[in-house]
Parts: C-alpha cells; sequence; structure tokens
C-alpha cells in the first residue's frame, strides 16, 4: 500500500484553525510551568553570583553556613564532576565557576533552605574573596593584541595560527572570484555595521524542581526547550546516566532559542543530591539577563558591487561575532545566511568566533541571520537609493530560485524567496501613499530549517481515539498542528487525539525544540507514525477476515476488503478494529524513529513603514508587513502568531533592545525597566500573508516558520529609517540618542 | 522569626495565611495557596505577569506585600471562568489564537477584565495602552488586541440585549 504518495492530497483538517489542546488550561491559569511545581518537603535553591567581570576566585569561605540550621546544603565547582572535556565542560564552567569569575552574574556557590527567603540571606554569608582582573566586552577590543585573555587554549583548529587566544572560531564560505566580480560593477558600496546583544526576553523565568538520590537517580521538572538535552547534560555534569535522570518537560513560558541551554538544573540536583530533598531553583530576572542567553554582539564588515541594472556582481563580507566567555557564537551562521537570498557568481563569507567577559551566548530565533541581513539588506537599500531603482525589482533581480547555487554552498532545491517578494510588490501595503516624514523599509531574510532526531509514538486507544506522545517541547502550538496532522491521517476528528510531550523515561531521544524544526520533523513523524498505524489496522482486518495484508485496503477512515475476489466484508471502522484489539493480537501503536532530512530552507519579505521624530530622536513604527513562505501551514493561526511574534522581537531589537555594560563590565540594564521590550502601545498592527510553496523533503510540504521571520526586521526598519529622516544607521539599536546622533553627524 | 496573620477573600472566599513580613501577596498565593496562575515574570513590577485585581484594581501582587492583604478583596486568574463556563475573554483568547506560550495571559486577561469593567467600548489605541503593562514575547500583541476588542463587542451585545 503506497501511504507516502500524499504530497498531493487535499487537506480536510490541516489548513484549518481547531482552538488548542492546551488552551483552556492556560486561559484558566492551571497550565503548570516550570515554577508552578510543589513537592513535599521541597527545599528551595539560590545562586551567588560574581558581581566582577573578570576575576580570580582566590577563596570561597561557606563557614558561616556550617552551624545555620536554615542551610540543607551548600554546593560549588567542587560538587561537579572534574573530568569533563569540550562542550560538556564548557557548560559546567558556564553554570558553576571553577577558577575565574569569567562575567558579572556568573555562579560562585548555590544553597538550599526551607524558603527562599531563607536562601537569599544565606547567600548573603558566604564570602568570596576575589583578586579582580582586566576585562573586555567589546568584540573588536577583544580581538586585539593587547587584548585581556579570557581563557588559553579555547581555538578550534579551524583558527589561523598566531591569533590572540580569544579568537575561538573562523569560518570560510563561498565561490566564484570576487576582485573579478567587483570589477565588473559600476558601484561599489561597503560599510562596517555593528549589533548589540540582544536578550531572548521569554516572560517566564527559568525553573525547574529536581529531586536526586544519593544512587545518582534523579527526577527534574523545568522548563526547556529540549528535556532529552537536559537529561544528557545533568547527567555528564554529575556523573550519573541519561538513563537515570528523568526529565519532564513543564509547560514553557517563552524560549526563542535561550531555553536550549541548560543553566540551573544540575545545580538543583546537586543540592537536592546533599540535602536529600527536592530543590527547587527560580531564577530572577536579573539573573536570567545576566546569567543567561543573550545573542551574540557583532562588528561587521560588507562589500557588494553591483551594475547600473541592479545586477550584483560581487559581495563579500566579515562577521566578527563575540559569544560571550566560551566558543560557540554563531557567526558560521551570520556567514552563511549573509547572501542567502541572492544568485551570486562572486561570493565570500568570512566569520570570527571570539570570547569576551559576557555571558555565554544562547541561540535566539536564527541565530546570527537576523544580524548578517541587517548589514547585508542595508547596503542593498543603499545602492537602490543611489541608482534609483525599485527595491522590490534589485532584490526579484538577484533572487534565487530552485537550482541556484547557494552562496553557502548547496544547490536550493524548490524555495519561494521570488513568491514572497512578488506577494510583496502586489501588496496593498506596498501600493498605500507614503505619509510625509514616513520612509517605507524593504528587508528579505533567510532561514535553514533543521530535522534532527526525532521520535514519536501513537497509541490506539479501545474507544478508537488516539493518543500521540512527542518528546518536543511545545513552544509554538505544536500539540494542536500535532493532533490536526493525526485526525488527518486517521479520519478521527481533532477533538480525539490527544497529544502529550513525553518525559525523558517515556520515548526515545528527541532532539531539542529548535532550527524551527518541530512542525517539520515532528510533524512528518507524526505522519509517517499515523501511517505505520494504518498499516497496523489493515494488518489486523486482514487477520479477522482471514485475508492476506495485499487484500485490505484502506480509505478515509474504514480498512476495506480490495476487491471481489476478498470477499463480502463489511468495511471496518478505527473504532470497530479498536474494540475487539485486545482479542485479535493486542495493542496497535504506530511508531517512526529517525533523523529526517529533507528540512526546506524558508525566505521571508517584510515591508515596514517608520516615522522617525527629527526632534527627539524617536522611531514610531506604523505599519508592518509580513509575508513569508510557511511550505504549508498545518495551523495558519499559529504560522500567523510566529510571523508577527518575529517581527515584534525585531522591533524591539532594531530600535530598543541592547546589553549596555559599564566601564567594569557590569550590566547596567539588567531588568525589564532598562531593557525595554516592545509593549502593545509600541506596535501597530502586524499584518501578514502565508506564502506556501511545498517542500519537497516534507509530505505535506512543511518547511517550518519560528525563525525567518526575525530576519528582516532589522534591516526593513533601518531602511525605513533611512527613508524617514535620510540617515544610513550602521548600528543597533536606532534608540533615539543614537538616531540624534547621527542626523548631528549628517548635518555636521 | 514572626509570622503575620493574614485574612483574606480570594475569588469570593475567606482565607487565612501566615507570612513572614517580606513575603510579596504573589508568593503568598502561589507558595501559601497553590495559587500558580498567577505568574512571577519580573519580581519588579516591570512584566504585568503577576497582576490580579485587589478591591476592583489592577495591580502587580509582585510589588504588594502579603500581609497587606488583610481585609482585601482580590481576584486571581482562578476566579475567572465561573460554574464551568469560560468568561468571555477566556473564549475570547482561545478563537482568536491570543496566546502562544500562555505565561502572561494569566495576567493579561486579568488586566483586560478590569478594562472591560471600566470601559466595555476601549478603541484598539486605549486597549494597546490599557495592556501596556503587561508584556507578551511571543505574540506581537495583535491576536491579544483582537480579542480584547472582541469580547468587549460581545459584552456590550449581551448588555444591550438584556
Amino acid at each position: 500500500m503506497a501511504f507516502d504518495n500524499v504530497s498531493a492530497k487535499s487537506f480536510k483538517v490541516v489548513g484549518t484553525r481547531p482552538e488548542r489542546p492546551d488552551g483552556i488550561e492556560k486561559v484558566t491559569g492551571q497550565a503548570r510551568f516550570g515554577a508552578d511545581a510543589y513537592l513535599p518537603g521541597m527545599l528551595h535553591g539560590a545562586i551567588l553570583r560574581s558581581p566582577h567581570a573578570h576575576a580570580k576566585i582566590l577563596s570561597i569561605d561557606i563557614s558561616a553556613l556550617e552551624n545555620d540550621k536554615s542551610v540543607k546544603a551548600v554546593v560549588t565547582r567542587n560538587d561537579f564532576e572534574c573530568n569533563l572535556t569540550g562542550e560538556d565542560w564548557n557548560i559546567l564552567e558556564n553554570i558553576m565557576a571553577g577558577e575565574k569569575a569569567l562575567y558579572d552574574g556568573h555562579a560562585i556557590a548555590a544553597v538550599a533552605c526551607s524558603s527562599l527567603l531563607e536562601a537569599k540571606d544565606a547567600l548573603k554569608k558566604i564570602i568570596v574573596q576575589y583578586e579582580i582582573l582586566p576585562h573586555v566586552t567589546d568584540v573588536e577590543e577583544a580581538m586585539k593584541e593587547n587584548a585581556p585573555v579570557i581563557r588559553e587554549g579555547s581555538a578550534r583548529s579551524s583558527v589561523p595560527k598566531g591569533m590572540h587566544p580569544n579568537i575561538v572560531g573562523y569560518h570560510e564560505s563561498g565561490h566564484g572570484d570576487v576582485e573579478a566580480g567587483f570589477k565588473e560593477a559600476d558601484l561599489i558600496l561597503e560599510e562596517n555595521f555593528r549589533t548589540e546583544a540582544a536578550h531572548q526576553g521569554y516572560i517566564e523565568p527559568h525553573a525547574c524542581l529536581a529531586t536526586m538520590m544519593p544512587d545518582g537517580k534523579g527526577e527534574v521538572w523545568c522548563c526547556t526547550q529540549g528535556h532529552f538535552n537536559v537529561a544528557k547534560v545533568c547527567a555528564k555534569l554529575l556523573g550519573s546516566d541519561a538513563s537515570q535522570i528523568r526529565v519532564t518537560a513543564s509547560e514553557i513560558g517563552g524560549g526563542f532559542g535561550g531555553k536550549t541551554a541548560v543553566f540551573i538544573e544540575p545545580v538543583a540536583l546537586a543540592l537536592s543530591k546533599k540535602a536529600t530533598h527536592p530543590v527547587k531553583i527560580v531564577m530572577s530576572r536579573n539573573e536570567i539577563f545576566r546569567a543567561t542567553g543573550p545573542t551574540s554582539s557583532t562588528s561587521m564588515h560588507v562589500k557588494i558591487g553591483m551594475k547600473k541594472n541592479g545586477k550584483i556582481t560581487a559581495a563579500e563580507g566579515t562577521f566578527k561575532l563575540q559569544g560571550g566567555a566560551f566558543p560557540g557564537s554563531p557567526m558560521a551562521e551570520s556567514a552563511m545566511c549573509a547572501f542567502a537570498p541572492y544568485e551570486l557568481d562572486n561570493v565570500r563569507s568570512v566569520g570570527w568566533d571570539v570570547m569576551c567577559n559576557r555571558p555565554k551566548q544562547a541561540a535566539y530565533r536564527a541565530p546570527g541571520s537576523p544580524m548578517a541581513a541587517f548589514a547585508v539588506e542595508s547596503i542593498i537599500d543603499e545602492f537602490c537609493k543611489r541608482l534609483k531603482l525599485d527595491p522590490i525589482e534589485v532584490r526579484l533581480i538577484n533572487a534565487v530560485t530552485e537550482g541556484s547555487k547557494s552562496s553557502y554552498g548547496p544547490k536550493f532545491q524548490r524555495i519561494g524567496l521570488v513568491e514572497t517578494l512578488e506577494a510583496a510588490k502586489s501588496h496593498p501595503h506596498y501600493a498605500a501613499p507614503i505619509e510625509r516624514g514616513v520612509g517605507r523599509g524593504i528587508s528579505c531574510g533567510f532561514w535553514f530549517n533543521f530535522g534532527g532526531e526525532t521520535c514519536v509514538s501513537l497509541a490506539l486507544s479501545e474507544d478508537g481515539t488516539a493518543s500521540l506522545s512527542v518528546g518536543t517541547p511545545d513552544i509554538g502550538g505544536s500539540r494542536a498542528s500535532m493532533s490536526q496532522i493525526v485526525s488527518e491521517e486517521l479520519n478521527i476528528p481533532y477533538e480525539k487525539v490527544r497529544a502529550t510531550v513525553a518525559d525523558t523515561a517515556t520515548l526515545g531521544y528527541n532532539e531539542i525544540s529548535h532550527g524551527s524544526r518541530v512542525t517539520f520533523a515532528t510533524g512528518l513523524a507524526t505522519i509517517k507514525a499515523a501511517q505505520d498505524m494504518k498499516k497496523k489496522l489493515c494488518l489486523r482486518a486482514a487477520k479477522v477476515w482471514g485475508l492476506d495484508e495485499e487484500a485490505v485496503y484502506w480509505e478515509e477512515g474504514y480498512v476495506k476488503p480490495a476487491g471481489p475476489n476478498a470477499g463480502d466484508h463489511e468495511p471496518l471502522s478505527i473504532a470497530d478494529i479498536a474494540k475487539t484489539m485486545g482479542r485479535t493480537g493486542g495493542p496497535i501503536v504506530g511508531h517512526y524513529e529517525a533523523s529526517p532530512e529533507g528540512a526546506g530552507v524558508s525566505f521571508a519579505t517584510h515591508i515596514v513603514d517608520a516615522k522617525v521624530d527629527k526632534e527627539t530622536g524617536f522611531t514610531s513604527i506604523e505599519r508592518y508587513t509580513v509575508i513569508q513562505d510557511a511550505g504549508k501551514a498545518i495551523h495558519p493561526s499559529y504560522v500567523e502568531g510566529q510571523f508577527q511574534g518575529g517581527a515584534a522581537q525585531g522591533i524591539g531589537w532594531a530600535l530598543n533592545e541592547e546589553y549596555i555594560y559599564d566601564k567594569k563590565g557590569i550590566l547596567q540594564n539588567a531588568g525589564f525597566l532598562d531593557y525595554r521590550i516592545p509593549v502593545a502601545s509600541d506596535l501597530p498592527k502586524i499584518d501578514t500573508e502565508i506564502i506556501e510553496v511545498p517542500n519537497p523533503g516534507h509530505p505535506y510540504g512543511v518547511r517550518g516558520v519560528g525563525e525567518t521571520s526575525i530576519c528582516p526586521p532589522l534591516a526593513a526598519i533601518a531602511n525605513a529609517v533611512s527613508s524617514s529622516a535620510g540617515i544610513r544607521m550602521k548600528q543597533l539599536p536606532m534608540s533615539p540618542p543614537k538616531i540624534l546622533e547621527a542626523m548631528d553627524d549628517n548635518n555636521g | 522569626m514572626k509570622k503575620v496573620h493574614v485574612s483574606t477573600t480570594i475569588n469570593g472566599t475567606l482565607k487565612e495565611f501566615l507570612c513572614d513580613t517580606r513575603e510579596t501577596l504573589l508568593d503568598a498565593l502561589r507558595d501559601h495557596m497553590l495559587l500558580t496562575g498567577t505568574k512571577e515574570g519580573c519580581g519588579t513590577g516591570d512584566c504585568g505577569s503577576c497582576s490580579v485585581i485587589f478591591d476592583g484594581d489592577v495591580i502587580c501582587s509582585c510589588l504588594t506585600l502579603a500581609a497587606e492583604a488583610e481585609g482585601r478583596n482580590i481576584e486571581t486568574i482562578e476566579g475567572m471562568a465561573e460554574g464551568g463556563e469560560l468568561h468571555v475573554l477566556q473564549k475570547k483568547f482561545l478563537e482568536h489564537a491570543a496566546l502562544q506560550c500562555g505565561i502572561c495571559t494569566p495576567g493579561i486577561l486579568m488586566a483586560s477584565k478590569a478594562l472591560l469593567k471600566k470601559n466595555n467600548n476601549p478603541s484598539e489605541e486605549e486597549a494597546r495602552f490599557w495592556l501596556a503593562g503587561n508584556l507578551c514575547r511571543c505574540t506581537g500583541y495583535d491576536k491579544i488586541i483582537n480579542a480584547v476588542l472582541d469580547a468587549a463587542r460581545e459584552i456590550r451585545e449581551e448588555s444591550d440585549g438584556v
């Protein structure tokens, strides 16, 4: 039976907008998030953090706690595994400092007490002696010859010899001859750009409740994008086995990449092991800003050559990203995404990974891509203004299509960039007259999307309903879309499917919910598991009828005899087969375990109208339109939600959000008052248009939508600001003081 | 450590608890009464996740001491649905897909309920400014505002019909 041939099907449930299965819990306050779990005998943990940007830890004196009855456990670095290497060591070093405090907010020690107030009091009694060292928080400064060294020996083999030890990674990609390409150009533009670190800004703090027995068996409840990864990391850091640490993912109150990393779970387990009580840790917002996330800050140089007709002849970029006090900034992603929307004969991208005295950067929605797009798309816009070309036409002239060689190597399969540009061109927003003082900006954006290890289980209940277990935390409504997929495949009502995020003891390994992979990979796995179940339903009916497997077929929720030779049998519904399955061969369960290849890249085009107040330097967003290729939108409301959310975060990053360090390397704005994310009154309605150019690598054509939406806003807004105020902003955020400074420079 | 005895009305029921004088109302709701629908997002009054209605006004329960609850009337998200029936705002949030992760949702629902009690015909701008103290990082606010305005419309229609 050809269950794989589903690409041409018309959908009944996929593409509709049912209410989410976790909705009622979430509007009544019943949904249980990371901090909402309590256990008998539970203690509260709290973490002492470095007040210095860079300091040698001379001593940690906990003697004042030894006779304090309220203190049930204290842990320092000595309570964790000591033989780790590579990224395992990096994670441990980040969540509990060893010999040095590497950034303001670096964890030094932790305590557990009966109440949080007691735990906070206990932290004040720990005496740490530091020897303050010179520090560096700026990416360019950190690369200079005399820059303070964060840590010797961290560089990957890709880094050319003789570089400063803070330079820990190098990437190069491209093809053709850029020098020859620049010679063909009628106009060459090159510019330096800077972007500041932005935090993911999820509203839910990192939180966990952990229990660890002296024999190494552990239980963790936490908000995470990847609970299987939490189990793996905790086992490594505590010298236990991944299978002995069962992790349950709570409801997750936002992640955007920031909850792919592990911070507090191993600490809570270590405290619990010492106290033999469950320990809960909830980070404060101050701790979140100082010690988790954010994305990299960047320094970039981009040079592009163009013909008078708008055709790009060559493009070159250098992307320097600091990733905090550890290797791993997404500089390769910056370099690879920068020119991805354009078909280029001559292109070269270089990335540098640089360490600074800042928190270890964490993924943030299309890591590396938005900053690169800011640089490249700003220059494209400058060409349009100087050569008097239409910004959409210029992008169409250069746009990649199916078969184009990408700037980073592989050939593109079927893609939807041109479709997003054509939709932008014919969108009422693009045709609308522009009011005086308002500027309109355009930008494209690109993200790879991803597959990854995935495993699901689909169990049939006796009453003919279905339970789907997935291993990817639901960060964007995926239980709704997975239930739609099961409903579509099995022909049972959406409400008759229950999708659950299973714990790590229940399913095989599932990679983190990241890379916009869930609707693609878990969706594909769910389709395959449903197909596996249909096959088993057919086998069961064939067995009941005494027929061969080939003599039955599946149609519209029924197993039917294949033809007159198969005999005159009444078709059996799923419910019929389910009712008797205990007597006809036992439980019926569909499975799928694999690492799906075939993730489909996606592109977006954004249009924004912005108005700069020349008196105050304040920029208001007047109108915003997101057009993005989803491949196939399973639940269009949640696809629109991803588009709008990415745009809103991009607006914040473009206009307001930044990490501000003082001269001592101390973060100055570690709270939502001073690190201001967009509020409802800052934003206009964000219009969306879903383009569906099917991904050939997915049975329904799904590409994934979560990340591409944050790639265009930085540049689109910079381009609108340029049109409104006549200034080219080369630095983010475009906050009022920086706009005023740029206008002064312009006038001067 | 001497604790304070507090008697207060929460969602129509008289409750009593003992608290440390430094404890916030948010901690008391969550840790003493296990009313965990009220969320902590920042602890400094910047995000609105802990919004509750306190003698008719929206407040941040993270900025209010638990002891201040003595003799007051507090409404939390757990009291919003009545008799197994969702409040019109709750229904509209589901219908408009106005939540993604849902962590800010209880606070936004409480703030919206207070808005619609004061003004059942807010303009989009009024709704956006009223909710400016409630951060949402997922949605871009569009669908939230749609849900609030649609709920207001339904409340007006119901009151007109009576």
